[in-house]
């Protein structure tokens, strides 16, 4: 029998970007809120000995332990789903801030083509342009309404930054101004710019200076130390949640935390909830949180899986291609083009969101008539500061033990340049997630079972924008260039990103979205899902500013509901 | 300078019971009870000291002290393990090899641990072979996998050469290890093209990976590359059009 709990109005099931933004707001408006989070506290003095490569990058010390809950994947329906036994093509996040905590902070924002994006192709180049095996759709509210909630965000985290003619249009300035120019990131825009094309220094929660936000947290300036994409920032420069929104909301007096909170499920009556259960991971004891309105904000996998688990929402059926909950996950098409250049650069140093950037071939911005594949991705050099277990760049060929190893290894280390496309990622109906028959977690709960593999729009896109990135490393004058323009299958193993998906998607009808566009479940009024699973389709850009953003949209939405219930859409 | 009583009230250390026991004065190195390599460990290859010097000095650095095996119990199969990583990571032009790193003891000392374990991994049955795409299925641990690799290249040195890998010429050596990387090893619970890239992933991880897990010995896996370890701050050379170099830092200078 689950113990209960005092009633709360508000229940925020995981407390990273998403649960912080919206437990603060919240919490400052005077609403009581609950945050329940699966990991431990933790605080920035987590981070004193931070620059630890092997613990951190290598052994995903900050990361979810998989011995107690997994997924299992297969490419495609016909193959047996198997779990996930190590962390590879992405790094789940846990604990208070999750993935926030460890994450680059490159902060660009989607394209108003992205929120319209089947609208716009249609007006564009016709109906035909779109497979028929493409659930393209539109998110059900533009650009124009998301701005202000874009901004919110900047103004939180402070967002570094420069204007480009190429991304999308804002209404305030970037908080602080673009991180440095180096030697690297120098050629790679000169050599664009002689390409005709615009590059920009891209937006960064690394901050360049001191900044206090409207909350009247303060951020730190970011020391270029390179211990930052899967490390907690030891500074307090890197935004994120912890130093942010989490103390923000307990300032309010109106947050209580509670961690080693493991949800197993949303207690649901066909209409609404009163509440979710939870074990306390250190004893095993079940609780029961009774609460007015449950936000989930527990990530993409598990706001899917507690979803089919707690039987809310039409689970997405590939056969007939109805139902919602599970539909369009998507990814991210990376491609590369990595040159050998005589130069040595000192990239041992470095910050997450360090990078140059262009958008000419992302979203919309260049013509598809004559493309086989629609939207494009941002390419980028980013400098993140190399560590020596995981970058080892030596050119192929090359014996990969061994004294010639060794030293193409010392040689090349600091000669090596990399450009990279974050391509976008189109729904595709076999692309899917739901419960897997075979695989459960440590309570005896089933895994997410996720059925993903690339497309021939995702082929065609990765191949073209990896020639273009060839030109680019040419122009720069490169050496010797390997790109790799056929991206294979997809495997759950190497490390892509961590830009998940969809799964809980939000949109303008019932019939084909989970949630509205403030991410209120139509079946389910009391029950806002947030987070990157509210993403039809995910833009060729990192997520976390459109998950930002979208999290002030569902925060005005839970201010409405709670003044006045009712479906707000 | 130690003398008789202190050396009885800590105990009669190793060095000490071979002394005594005449094992080296005897001349008679190796067997089983000793193990073949006693003399490699304790005296070093080519420099053994006057073991008939009354004075015991005991010249141990503090850093050497965390030198022994915690994982592997058999003296053979970590000798084993020292050879294989030593053709890995060489010493050579670039730099110091995985032995003079202490790579063997980096390998030791995870194995003994979560990463031995698979702690953090997903362990649970039914197991499946997989598509490639799936990434690894095995239900073997790391640390079984290991024994079971060392043992195997040994066998195949033994079987095929009559002597013990870590005898054999560092081309022979490296054949056998090219067998393991083409996977065309027999191996039960995993292929050996898989342990070999264990095997790489763990000397590259102990040559490079910060000192406080007792690889990287002084830094100099990271010397030879160039690389500057844990630096504090790079707000200095960010913008720096020329190559900076520095000494190397590790978390020792982080922790007070
Ligand atoms: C290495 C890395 C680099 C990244 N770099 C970038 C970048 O540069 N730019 C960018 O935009 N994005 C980046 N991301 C992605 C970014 O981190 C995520 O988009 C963002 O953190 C998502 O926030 P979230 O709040 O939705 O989810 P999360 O941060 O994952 O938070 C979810 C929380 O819910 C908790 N939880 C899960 N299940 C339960 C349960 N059953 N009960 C209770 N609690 C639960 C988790 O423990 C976690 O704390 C990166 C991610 C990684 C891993
Ligand atoms: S690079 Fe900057 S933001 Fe990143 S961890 Fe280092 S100091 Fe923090």
């Amino acid at each position: 029998m689950a113990t209960e709990l005092p009633r709360k109005e508000a229940a925020v099931i995981g407390v990273g970007w998403a649960g912080g933004i919206i437990a603060s707001e919240l919490a400052k408006d005077g609403i009581e809120v609950i945050g329940l989070e699966r990991g431990a506290e933790r605080t920035v003095d987590d981070f004193i000995m931070q620059k630890d490569e092997l613990r951190y990058a290598v052994r995903y010390d900050l990361m979810q332990d998989l011995s107690k809950e997994t997924l299992t994947f297969r490419n495609d329906r016909d193959m047996r789903a198997l779990p996930m036994r190590q962390m590879g093509s992405f790094l789940l996040g846990t604990d208070l801030g999750g993935a926030g905590v460890h994450w680059n902070g490159q902060c660009p924002r989607f394209l108003p083509y992205d929120f319209e994006i089947r609208s716009q192709t249609i007006d564009r180049y016709g109906e035909d342009k779109i497979p028929d095996d493409m659930p393209l759709q539109d998110w059900g509210i533009s650009y124009e309404d998301m701005e202000e909630y874009f901004a919110q965000f900047d103004a939180t985290i402070g967002t570094s930054g420069e204007d480009n003619e190429m991304t999308a249009p804002r209404s305030t300035e970037y908080p602080t101004p673009p991180m440095v120019e180096t030697p690297a990131i120098r050629m790679f825009k000169e050599a664009s710019s002689d390409l005709g094309l615009h590059p920009y220094q891209g937006a960064s929660a690394n901050l360049t200076e001191a900044y206090t936000n409207p909350d009247g947290q303060t951020i730190q300036q970011c020391q270029y130390c390179s211990f930052c994409e899967r490390f907690g920032c030891d500074y307090q420069a890197k935004s994120d949640p912890i130093i942010t929104v989490i103390p923000t909301a307990k300032e309010t007096g109106n947050f209580e935390l509670r961690t080693h909170a493991n949800v197993r499920r949303i207690s649901y009556d066909g209409e609404y909830t009163d509440g979710v259960y939870f074990i306390d991971t250190r004893t095993g004891e079940e609780f029961f949180q009774p609460a007015d309105m449950v936000i989930l904000t527990t990530y993409v996998m598990n706001n899917t899986r507690l979803l089919l688990e707690s039987e809310i929402g039409t689970p997405y059926d590939p056969d007939t291609q109805s139902g919602v909950i599970g539909k369009n996950y998507c990814y991210q098409i990376m491609a590369e083009a990595q040159g050998y250049f005589d130069q040595q650069f000192n990239l041992y140093a470095g910050a997450g969101a360090l990078a140059g950037q262009l958008d000419d071939y992302n979203g919309d911005n260049f013509d598809h008539g004559d493309l086989d594949f629609i939207h494009g991705g941002t390419i980028q050099l980013t400098q993140t500061g190399i560590r020596p277990i995981n970058t080892n760049p030596v050119p192929p060929g090359t014996k990969q033990w061994g004294s010639e190893f060794k030293e193409a290894n010392a040689y090349y280390l600091f000669r090596t340049l990399s450009v990279g496309s974050q391509g976008a990622s189109m729904p595709y109906v076999n692309n899917y997630l739901d419960l897997d028959p075979t695989y459960t977690d440590r309570f005896g709960d089933p895994l997410l079972r996720m059925t993903y593999n690339f497309t021939e729009q995702d082929r065609n896109l990765a191949a073209h924008q990896t020639q273009r990135m060839e030109e680019i490393m040419q122009e720069m004058g490169a050496n010797e260039i390997v790109a790799n323009p056929d991206i294979g299958d997809y495997n759950i193993m190497p490390y892509q990103t961590t830009h998940n998906t969809g799964g809980v998607i939000m949109g303008a009808d019932p019939e084909t979205s989970a949630v509205n566009n403030y991410l209120q479940m139509w079946d389910c009024e009391n029950l806002f899902v947030v987070g990157a699973s509210a993403f039809p389709h995910n833009s060729g850009y990192n997520p976390t500013p459109t998950v930002g953003a979208l999290s002030y949209r569902a925060v005005e939405g839970i201010k409405q509901y709670y003044e006045n219930p009712g479906p707000l859409a | 300078m130690a003398d008789e009583n202190d050396e009885q009230n800590s105990g009669i250390s190793r060095r000490q019971f071979l002394k005594n026991s005449g094992y080296i004065a005897g001349g008679l190195v190796g067997g089983g009870l000793l193990g073949g390599v006693f003399a490699q460990n304790f005296l070093g290859t080519t420099d053994a000291p006057d073991i008939d010097t009354d004075d015991e000095v005991d010249t141990t650095s503090p850093g050497e002290l965390t030198q022994a095996r915690m994982f592997f119990k058999r003296q053979e199969d970590f000798d084993v393990l020292s050879a294989a990583v030593e053709r890995i990571f060489p010493d050579d032009d670039t730099g110091p090899g995985a032995i003079s790193l202490a790579v063997p003891y980096f390998i030791d000392k995870q194995l003994a641990g979560e990463y031995g374990f698979n702690s953090r991994e997903y362990m649970e049955g039914p197991f499946f072979e997989g598509a490639p795409t799936q990434g690894p299925q095995t239900g073997l641990l790391r640390r079984d996998a290991f024994l079971h690799g060392v043992r195997t290249i040994q066998n195949i040195a033994e079987d095929h050469f009559d002597e013990s890998f870590f005898d054999l010429e560092s081309e022979t050596q490296d054949e056998i290890l090219e067998a393991f990387e083409e996977g065309e090893v027999d191996m039960t619970g995993i292929a050996s093209d898989e342990f070999f890239s264990k095997l790489r992933t763990a000397t590259i991880e102990g040559a490079y990976s910060d000192p406080v897990y007792g690889g990287n010995l002084n830094m100099d896996g990271w010397r030879q590359i160039g690389y500057p370890g844990s630096q504090m701050s790079y707000t200095n050379v960010i913008e720096e059009e020329e190559f900076v170099e520095m000494d190397p830092v590790s978390l020792h200078d982080h922790h007070e």
